[in-house]
């Protein structure tokens, strides 16, 4: 029931409030390089990577190897295997995808890859992926760590004693702008 | 804790238990008077809060679906997230930063001092800073605002070094870690800022003022509180008098129940007060209680807002300790010079790299777009916060067809950006990219504006009925003992933070609800 209103929510264009699924991402661990395709539930093989590779390509870091961006899939499976509309957008999509160059998308260069996203980056099915991507990459704790972001400071008792004003490379405010810790 | 009957129609009917009804609720039990209050969302705790913001906003936000139309960028951006409010006890007080400033003394009277803006609605409050003044200082001593009360300012954290030492070089000269409801030592039974940075996701060492741990517990400790959580009321009854009488809501199990009242408060946040008032038409006021003027819903006001990011050479990391941790004011007064009217404050505002990937650059993606978030930790960021037009056509509606769990029709919000609210952004994106740009920023992001954490204006305060929905008590002109007790009384916005002016505008309130009822007038 709850599941379903934030599902809802998930409109054209609209922040992905993902519940669940995003949640999950965290603690994905991906086995073998193959094996991740063979669990997909309602997405084929040629589906999974396919949208790895359009995945890769809307928020590319060199840093993060496929392992990051399974997640993202991942998560577009789970929410597709509930729900047909999802489950409809991304075959028609990837099949869009595939038809735009002549060549399946995951042969295409990167170069080619990015103009065709740039094609149909006003899609219900682009729009879809990357408000899904957007939580689904970005609130993984593995890429946090990557990208330099702690997450949570409660287990450390706050920044209080851990760096807050550590700030070095500016002189410190006066006391009057910015009195000492009590 | 006290339990009234459905039928006691004895009782002051609180809906909503944010900023406006929490502090309301405590002060009317405070005076002796019998209190339910209905909160539509859970009780949390800061046991139950996490720092997790994607985890803290779907635990705690507003996620009943809205849409959106207008010029404003929310409309393309996040068109069924207008507004970024809160759906638990203690409504948004859980979500707020803490900035905690007055109103200055021509800001209530925007329509003599401003005259005549073509396409704005402007008013001047049927109130003044004078009047208002005591009631500032008793919000400021519940909050425990530093800066007041002989309360020390926060200590400043790197975000804020950042800001201070730009905004000196650039010329401004009051900067300084701001009025904040937030301990900076001890208080209240609360302990001082731990400087987590999860200000947004509910503060867990409580040194933030939220009426989750203050005034609604103190309001139970009076014995004349019935607090009613997970109960969202769905529309206002009246008698053939015209009289408010009961409030019908379904309750934590679904089932809708009826509670009668002697008079009734709305302090649901603007867009949910004015929808509630809008749903609960009846033969005898077809289009809506309270709304013989038409202006419920209109003038819908939400700051001009926007943020400047500023990447630099070396690591900043903003996320470290409180979110707003400091202002420039210098840009907040009255000055006609700049290109618009009104003024605005910068406060300094960071975001967790999740939030970052999402509201950076909505709509951005590509290698260009990664490499900025990759600069993560080298990143310094303000918001800006300024006073926009009343406009009639800015409005809170009610959609024709899409309704909600309940079968009622959801609020679609309405907003175009006024000339002066667009000058008014493009010269604080300069001022603020200026600021990064004299401590070297090596390039500065012009962030477009969050879905609304400041929702006001719906139904405005007028001295004459005809203008606006309640007189200068907050009491809706139409129906005597209907109060509106939120943000949504401000005839115009001002250019700070609104929080401090709800609380004051309750407590207020309280005294004249107290004063009207043993004058047996309402
Ligand atoms: C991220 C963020 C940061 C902010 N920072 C600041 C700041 O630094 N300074 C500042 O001044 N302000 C800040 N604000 C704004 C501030 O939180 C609001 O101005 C304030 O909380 C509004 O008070 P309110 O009483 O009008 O509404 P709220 O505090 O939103 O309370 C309304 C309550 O009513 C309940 N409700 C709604 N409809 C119904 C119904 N039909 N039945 C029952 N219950 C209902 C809601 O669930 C909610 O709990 C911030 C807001 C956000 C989101
Ligand atoms: S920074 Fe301070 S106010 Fe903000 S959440 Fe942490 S302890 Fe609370």
């Amino acid at each position: 029931m709850k599941k379903l209103k934030r599902r809802e929510f998930l409109q054209k264009g609209a922040l992905v409030v993902a519940g669940a699924a995003a949640f999950a991402s965290g603690v994905t661990v991906v086995a073998g390089a193959e094996s991740w395709t063979a669990r997909l539930k309602a997405l084929n093989a040629h589906q999974g990577q396919t949208l790895l590779a359009m995945s890769r390509q809307l928020f590319p870091h060199p840093q993060l190897d496929d392992s990051y961006y399974i997640p993202v899939v991942q998560d577009l499976d789970a929410e597709a295997v509930n729900r047909r509309d999802t489950a409809r957008l991304l075959e028609e999509g990837v099949a869009r995808l595939d038809s735009l160059r002549g060549a399946k998308f995951v042969a295409l260069t990167p170069a080619e890859q990015i103009s065709v996203l740039k094609q149909v980056e006003n899609s219900d099915f682009f729009v879809k992926v990357r408000n899904s991507e957007l939580v689904s990459l970005y609130n993984n704790h593995r890429v946090w760590k990557k990208l330099g972001y702690p997450g949570a400071s409660y287990p450390i008792g706050g920044y209080l004693h851990h760096g807050f004003n550590d700030l070095h490379w500016l002189p410190d405010p006066p006391e009057s702008a910015s009195p000492k810790p009590a | 804790m006290a339990r009234y009957d459905y039928n006691d129609d004895s009782v002051v009917v609180i809906v909503g238990s944010g900023a406006g009804g929490g502090t309301l609720a405590n002060e009317l039990c405070r005076k002796g008077l019998k209190v339910v209050l209905l909160e539509a969302g859970a009780a949390q705790s800061p046991a139950t809060f996490r720092n997790d913001e994607w985890f803290a906003f779907n635990q705690l936000a507003w996620l009943d679906k809205r849409t959106t139309s207008g010029s404003w960028r929310i409309a393309r951006d996040f068109p069924n997230l207008p507004a970024w409010t809160c759906k638990t006890l203690g409504g948004t007080t859980v979500h707020w930063a803490g900035a905690a400033l007055r109103f200055q003394e021509h800001e209530f009277r925007a329509r003599t001092v401003y005259s005549n803006i073509a396409g704005a609605n402007l008013l001047d409050w049927p109130l003044t800073l004078e009047e208002l003044k005591p009631y500032y200082a008793k919000a400021e001593d519940k909050l425990g605002v530093t800066r007041t009360n002989d309360i020390p300012g926060l200590p400043g954290n790197n975000n804020f070094k950042v800001m201070y030492n730009g905004a000196t070089r650039v010329g401004y000269r009051t900067v300084h870690t701001g009025r904040m409801a937030i301990n900076s030592r001890p208080r209240d039974d609360r302990s001082a800022c731990w400087q987590l940075g999860f200000c947004f996701q509910g503060c867990k060492s409580g040194a933030k003022w939220s009426t989750l741990y203050t005034e609604i517990p103190k309001a139970q400790e009076t014995g004349r509180l019935d607090l009613r959580t997970r109960s969202q009321v769905l529309a206002v009854e009246h008698d053939k008098s015209g009289k408010a009488t009961s409030v019908v809501y379904a309750d934590k199990d679904g089932k809708q129940v009826r509670q009668k009242a002697r008079l009734i408060c709305l302090a649901c946040n603007s867009i949910e007060t004015a929808r509630l008032l809008l749903n609960s038409h009846s033969s005898m006021f077809p289009h809506g209680l309270a709304n013989s003027s038409g202006e419920v819903g209109k003038n819908y006001m939400r700051h001009t807002t926007g943020s400047v990011f500023g990447i630099f050479r070396k690591p900043v990391h903003m996320y470290r300790g409180t979110v707003m941790a400091g202002i420039i004011q210098d840009e907040a007064g009255l000055n006609t010079k700049r290109g618009f009217t009104g003024g605005f404050e910068f406060e300094t505002i960071s975001l967790g790299l999740p939030f970052a990937a999402t509201f950076l650059r909505p709509g951005a993606w590509g290698r260009d777009y990664t490499r900025l978030l990759e600069q993560y930790d080298n990143m310094a960021g303000m918001w800006i916060v300024g006073e926009d037009m009343p406009q009639s056509t800015n409005a809170v509606t009610l959609h024709p067809t899409e309704k909600d769990q309940f079968g009622l029709p959801i609020p679609n919000v309405h907003y175009d950006d006024h000339p002066n609210d667009v000058a008014m952004r493009q010269y604080a994106y300069r001022r603020g990219a200026a600021v990064y740009e004299a401590v070297g920023a090596v390039e500065t992001i012009e962030v477009p504006p969050y879905p609304s954490t400041h929702n006001l204006g719906t139904c405005r305060m007028s001295a004459n009925p005809r203008d606006g929905v309640c007189n200068k008590w907050g009491q809706t002109h139409d129906i005597k003992n209907l109060f509106i007790s939120d943000g949504s009384q401000f005839t115009t916005s001002g250019a700070e933070n609104p929080t401090l002016t709800i609380v004051a505008l309750a407590i207020r309130q309280a005294d004249y609800i107290a004063a009207e009822c043993s004058r047996h007038n309402i």
